[in-house]
This record gives C-alpha cells, sequence and structure tokens, in this order.
C-alpha cells in the first residue's frame, strides 16, 4: 500500500489536477473475479486465464480489434521492470484486468492490466544452496481466489490473487537431489496438476495433483513405470529409477473426454545404449485421468531416446478433417523434428500421419499405421561414439509453444532448421546433484547443416489437415519463443537475438509491425481486453536456452556475439490513439 | 553446515578413490580438475552436508599463476570453491587447452591462475578461493574460503 500510495503522491504533483481521475477509487486495483471451472472452459475473449490460454492449448485469442489494417499503430503503453536477470519465459496472465506475471527466482507480480500499477509482489526466499539449472518460470496457474506458483525449490505455492499472501506451500520433491519445477501450473475441475524437471540430473519423472483449496495431495503418476505396471518391461534393469521422462511444461485438456494430455522428456543419460529398451513413456504424450492420475493412453513420439529430444510439450488439440475424415485431433510439432498428428479418444491415440518441418537426419522410415520411426544407426548417439546429428538437440521446435488459429485452420510453428549439434557419448556414474548427461559437455557443438541454406530460425504457418507448409519467415540465427495467434489474423513472436517483438499476417507471413524491446523475448505473447480496448503483452528476458544457444552459434560464426542483454521488462502494447 | 576451515583435509568427492586423501602427488601438472569434499581432521567427518561446500582443485604450473593466486598455492595447486557464482551448478568442465574451469550448465569460464577470474559467461564474479597448505604430503585448507558462497540475490 505505501508504493501505491507513493505513486499517488507523485502523479499528483506531475500531472495537472484536470488528468487526475475522477475519484480515488479509480487508482484501486480492478475487483477481483474468482476463476471458475466454467471460467476455464470457455474463457471470456478479454481475458487469458491460463498458460495456452484455453485448454486445448492454442496459445490463440478470438481478440480482433488490433488486425492487419492498424497493426502498423501498435505503440508501448507502459512497462515494468521485473527487477531480476535471466530467462523471462511466463505469460502474463490476465483476469479481468489484473494481471500475473512470474519471473525467475521465484517472484510473481500482479499488476493493474490497464495501468501498469503494481498490486502486489511475492518473492520466494529460495534456499542459499539451490543450484538453477533453468532459473525461470513458465507462470501462474489460477483457480477462485488464488494464483499458484510452481518453483525452482519444488514447491507448489498457493498465493491469495488479492494480496499475494502465501496460503500453503507443499513440497514435490528434494531440490538437492535434483527436482525442480519450471511449468505453470494446470487447474482442472479444482486440482492443480504440476510436473519435475530433472530429466538432466537423473530424477525419475511425475506429474503430481494437489486440492487447489487445502493443498493436500491426491495423486502421484510416474512418467516411468514401476515394478509391475504396464511398460515397465519397455526398461531394463535399474535404469527406470533414474531415466529422466521429467515433466516441465504444462499439459493441455479435453473437458469431453476428460482427459489431460502431458508431455513427457528424455530419457537419462542422453546415449540410447546407456538405457536400452523403448523406455516408456519418455519422449511421448499420456493422456491421464486427472480424478485418478491414472495414464489412459499414450503415444510415444520416438523410443529409446539417444538425442536429447523431449517432447515435453504436449498437443494441441484440434478439429480437423483428414482425408475426408473429422478427426479429433492431436497436433504436436515435435522436438525430433517431425509434426505429428494423431487422433484422440477414450481409450487409445491413433497414428495419423507425420511431416518433417525441418532437416530430419535420423529417422529412416516412419510404420505408416503406427507411427513407429525407424533409426539411421550411425545417427544414434551411444556411448563412446561421436555422432553428429540434425536437428540438434534443440530440436526442430524446443519447448515454445506453436500456435493454432481454428479461424484460419493454420498452425505457426517457431522452427529452427539447417543446424546439427554433435553428441559425443561417455559413461559416467551418477552424482547426485550433478549434471548427469552421459556427454562431453565440453564437446556439445552445434554445426551448421549440408543444405547451405542461410537461415536457422524459420516461423512456419501449416495447413495441418493437408501436410502442406504454407509460408514461412525466415531468421539468420535462432528462433526461440512461443508464438501467439489473434482472431486479427495476426501471428506475434519474438525470439530472435536482435531483440525484436513482430507481428505478421497470419494468412500470408507478411512483416506488419515490430519493435525492439530491452532484452530478447522467449515466453508467449498475449493478447486482452480491458474497458473495451485491445493491449498485447508480453515479457522481454533473455535467458536460459535461448543464451545456450546463442554460446553455441558464437562458437562457430564471428558474426554471432554471445552478449544478449539480459533484464526483464513486462510490454504492453495498444493501437495509438 | 558448518564451511570448510584451517587444516580440513580435502577428500575425493566421487569415483574409484571416493573420500579418500587427497595428496599433493595425486594431481598431475596441467589438469585435469578433481571435486572434493573437504574433512574435519579430528572427527573425520565430511562437510559433504551442503553442496556450498564442495571444492575444485587444479594443478597448473606455479610460475603461470598470478601473486595473488600463487599466495594462496601449494606448488601450483589452486583451490576454489566448485559452486558456480551464477546459479550453483557444480563447476566440473575442464577446457585443457584454455586452462579453464568450465560450468556446463550456462557456460561460464573461470581462469584457476588468475583467482578464477570470470573469463566469459553469466556468471557475476570470480570463484571463491580456498588457501590451501600441506600437511604430510596431503592438501589441507589453509583458511576459509576468500569470499562468500551461494546465493546472492
Amino acid at each position: 500500500m505505501f508504493e501505491r500510495q507513493l505513486l499517488w503522491w507523485s502523479l499528483a504533483v506531475a500531472i495537472p489536477t484536470a488528468l487526475l481521475p475522477a475519484s480515488a477509487g479509480a487508482a484501486d486495483p480492478p475487483a477481483y473475479a474468482p476463476v471458475t471451472e466454467q471460467r476455464l472452459t470457455n474463457p471470456e475473449p478479454q481475458n487469458w486465464l491460463m498458460y495456452r490460454r484455453t485448454y486445448d492449448g492454442a496459445n490463440y485469442s478470438p481478440l480482433n480489434k488490433i488486425n492487419g489494417s492498424n497493426v502498423g499503430n501498435l505503440v508501448p503503453v507502459w512497462t515494468f521492470a521485473t527487477g531480476v536477470t535471466e530467462g523471462h519465459e511466463a505469460p502474463p496472465i490476465v483476469n479481468n484486468g489484473v494481471m500475473f506475471v512470474a519471473t525467475p527466482q521465484g517472484q510473481v507480480l500482479a499488476l493493474d492490466a490497464k495501468s501498469g500499477d503494481l498490486i502486489w509482489r511475492y518473492k520466494r526466499k529460495l534456499p542459499e544452496d539451490l543450484f538453477q539449472l533453468h532459473p525461470t518460470s513458465r507462470g501462474v496457474g489460477l483457480w477462485q481466489d488464488k494464483v499458484y506458483l510452481a518453483t525452482t525449490d519444488a514447491y507448489l505455492v498457493a498465493l491469495d490473487a488479492k494480496t499475494g499472501k502465501e496460503v500453503w506451500a507443499k513440497k514435490i520433491g528434494d531440490y538437492q537431489k535434483g527436482n525442480y519445477m519450471t511449468l505453470a501450473p494446470q487447474v482442472i475441475k479444482g486440482k492443480v496438476l504440476v510436473g519435475s524437471s530433472g530429466g538432466e540430473l537423473g530424477i525419475r519423472g511425475f506429474v503430481v495433483a494437489f486440492d487447489a483449496q487445502d493443498g493436500k495431495e491426491l495423486w502421484r503418476t510416474y512418467t516411468i513405470p514401476g515394478p509391475g505396471e504396464p511398460g515397465h518391461d519397455t526398461w531394463k534393469g535399474d535404469d527406470w529409477k533414474t531415466g529422466g521422462g521429467s515433466v516441465w511444461l504444462t499439459g493441455n485438456y479435453d473437458p469431453q473426454l476428460n482427459l489431460a494430455y502431458w508431455g513427457v522428456g528424455n530419457a537419462a543419460p542422453w546415449p540410447g545404449d546407456a538405457h536400452p529398451g523403448d523406455n516408456l513413456y519418455t519422449s511421448s504424450v499420456i493422456a491421464i485421468d486427472p480424478d485418478t492420475g491414472k495414464i489412459k493412453n499414450h503415444h510415444q513420439y520416438h523410443y529409446n531416446d539417444a538425442w536429447d529430444w523431449d517432447e515435453v510439450d504436449p498437443p494441441i488439440l484440434a478439429d480437423l478433417k483428414v482425408g475426408g475424415r473429422d478427426i479429433k485431433g492431436l497436433i504436436h510439432p515435435g522436438r525430433n523434428g517431425y509434426l505429428w498428428v494423431l487422433e484422440r479418444g477414450a481409450d487409445k491415440i491413433n497414428y495419423v500421419a507425420a511431416n518433417p518441418f525441418v532437416r530430419q537426419d535420423v529417422f529412416s522410415k516412419i510404420d505408416p499405421k503406427t507411427g513407429r520411426p525407424e533409426y539411421n544407426q550411425a545417427k544414434v548417439p551411444a556411448v563412446g561414439k561421436t555422432v553428429t546429428f540434425c536437428p540438434s538437440l534443440w530440436g526442430g521446435k524446443d519447448w515454445p509453444s506453436a500456435s493454432y488459429s481454428p479461424q484460419t485452420g493454420l498452425l505457426f510453428i517457431p522452427a529452427n532448421d539447417n543446424i546439427c549439434g554433435t553428441m559425443v557419448g561417455e559413461k559416467k556414474p551418477l552424482v547426485e546433484g550433478q549434471l548427469w548427461l552421459g556427454a562431453d559437455v565440453d564437446k556439445l557443438d552445434l554445426s551448421k547443416s549440408q543444405s547451405g541454406a542461410p537461415y536457422i530460425g524459420e516461423l512456419q504457418a501449416w495447413n495441418v489437415a493437408e501436410g502442406k507448409k504454407v509460408w514461412s519467415q525466415q531468421f539468420p540465427q535462432q528462433l526461440f519463443a512461443s508464438v501467439l495467434s489473434t482472431g486479427g489474423d495476426l501471428v506475434f513472436v519474438g525470439g530472435t537475438n536482435d531483440r525484436y517483438f513482430r507481428a505478421f499476417d497470419a494468412k500470408t507471413g507478411k512483416l506488419l509491425w515490430q519493435q525492439k524491446t530491452n532484452s530478447g523475448i522467449m515466453g508467449n505473447p498475449v493478447a486482452f481486453e480491458v474497458d473495451g480496448v485491445q493491449y498485447i503483452a508480453v515479457q522481454s528476458g533473455w535467458g536460459v536456452d535461448g543464451q545456450r544457444i546463442q554460446d553455441s552459434l558464437a562458437k562457430i560464426d564471428p558474426s554471432v556475439k554471445p552478449d544478449v542483454p539480459q533484464g526483464g521488462v513486462i510490454w504492453v502494447f495498444a493501437l495509438k490513439q | 553446515m558448518a564451511r570448510p576451515d584451517k587444516g580440513d583435509l580435502l577428500v575425493y568427492a566421487s569415483g574409484d578413490k571416493a573420500h579418500e586423501v587427497i595428496t599433493l602427488a595425486d594431481l598431475p601438472v596441467g589438469g585435469p580438475p578433481v571435486m572434493a569434499w573437504p574433512m574435519d581432521p579430528a572427527s573425520k567427518s565430511l562437510r559433504d552436508g551442503s553442496r556450498l561446500n564442495q571444492v575444485v582443485l587444479v594443478r597448473l604450473n606455479a610460475e603461470d599463476l598470478d601473486e595473488t593466486t600463487r599466495a594462496h598455492s601449494v606448488d601450483g595447486v589452486v583451490a576454489y570453491s566448485a559452486s558456480c557464482t551464477h546459479a550453483l551448478c557444480p563447476v566440473t568442465g575442464w577446457n585443457a587447452e584454455k586452462h579453464v574451469l568450465r560450468c556446463p550448465c550456462h557456460n561460464s569460464e573461470y581462469d584457476p591462475r588468475r583467482a578464477a577470474t570470470v573469463v566469459f559467461g553469466p556468471a557475476p564474479r570470480p570463484l571463491p578461493g580456498l588457501p590451501l597448505a600441506v600437511t604430510d604430503g596431503a592438501l589441507t585448507a589453509a583458511g576459509k574460503f576468500l569470499g562468500k558462497v551461494g546465493q546472492t540475490s
């Protein structure tokens, strides 16, 4: 309150009285609207209530006041410095004019979405010995009058949405043993679902659900089956105990089937022969009954992962007409470089189609019935071998989310092409709390593919039903950010090391607008509306894997400088009046 | 958990010789580095309850060390906190050509010949050094860490 009073006073002395709001009440934060199952299932157009806005994971807003005819007039209306560095990967979450922004270092900011005034700030006291492999947060979840944050010291924290006061905090694992969280919690019918990162630290991944009200743990489902569970026989010996399968991105959800679709990370350590077998459910999508935690069905994109190709980004749920047949689709532009189309059902996930969307030299064949790939064995990293493969370990598309516009029927993929990686496999014992890659980290080099193509980053638009790329925009270096599409037929994305935030025509790919920001952008842009005015918001704050790629590219290309400025800022744009 | 202190022995943190005392003769000139835990010489208890106590040792040509570094070294052996000052990742990497300690998580590099000065990456400050002595051939701490270890924010 002190900060707000101070701000009020400074405004009062700085601005002529006639410009001040008519009443003191105008400076009060908007009344808080409790978040219900109905609102999460059918969110109002003006709001962005969850990580990808809707349960289908489309990263799409129907708002259309900002569109191709006027986006050139988009200007910043307010900014807010987060006060921390590292990767700002969270979308601003907006509920009726109140914005919640998660940042690195366990911070949540609540802001008046229209004015940019701070309502409250929460900052978790992180342990002094916390090792953060990924110092980031991908956002908060909402339910009723609470805000949920998953932390890098492996706690799920519930905050009072109106005050920012901590209501409860529940430990999900042991950070000293490699458990940590960076994902935005998923809220389904009063349950808060989160999962554990730590696949590079030898954990066994899981999804865990808590009662949203009191924080009671309701169920915990491991992504690697234990003895006696289906799929356990896809592991040898004790490999399952440290086999990875981490879960570090929010799932999607089908309310009709009552199934939550979560992506599962890579098998650990990296070389395939270090964990023989198919290794369920690594590099898979699993369909979880949110009431019980039971895995009802799954699809493994590729077995016995050896490339660090997490398939942790869950598929987008969309209705598609494929080959004249209407299907309830699952669309997944994979880290393995293939665009997967699957059909979801209550009991089964059916394979429909897969097409490479970047140059991929690992799969020699895809089984037309099951979708199971065959591998070019020369491209499979193993202990004692040096293998170069394409795409690199960061994949054709890493965790940043694609966007699906039901209005255009197009999928927008933040892809990286023409870039390969080398892995030198090594056998090393797991040391608790230390990086356990099974690869020589000093020799994890990137290289340009033989294609001679002059670009790496590529924003691609696909007609998924027809399996055709419709347009693309190319960038000389990496594109590493989630994508937003809107009812104004616009596509917004940052992700380049030149700090730009850009808008493209969704139908043609034409660049319509761009704004250079303070740092690089990696998180989801969002669209929202307050008092009839549409806004676009995004965090700019480079770090983590965007920077790791930058360092690696700088090694092979002298024109790439490793120094991309860091420090987070929330940007909010609207049309110039 | 008490931090390393004067007189502490240093033992291998892992591997075939895990928890064995590290002697001067164990370390070849030019690396590679060795990860170590301090051990209380009286109780023989390891100070391994916190990652902030972990130490990285490397032996270099004594004449290559700058004056400050040499003052805390023994026959070219230098010791530093193994917790990267960026995000506390254990500094386990070694570039043998450049003679730099490397954090495998976010690519920070430190020059062990110059008080672990940051030469690349996001680390905000050098690795705190641990002054060394030698007692009956075994490496020991000659004092506490020369700076703060742990999160700064």
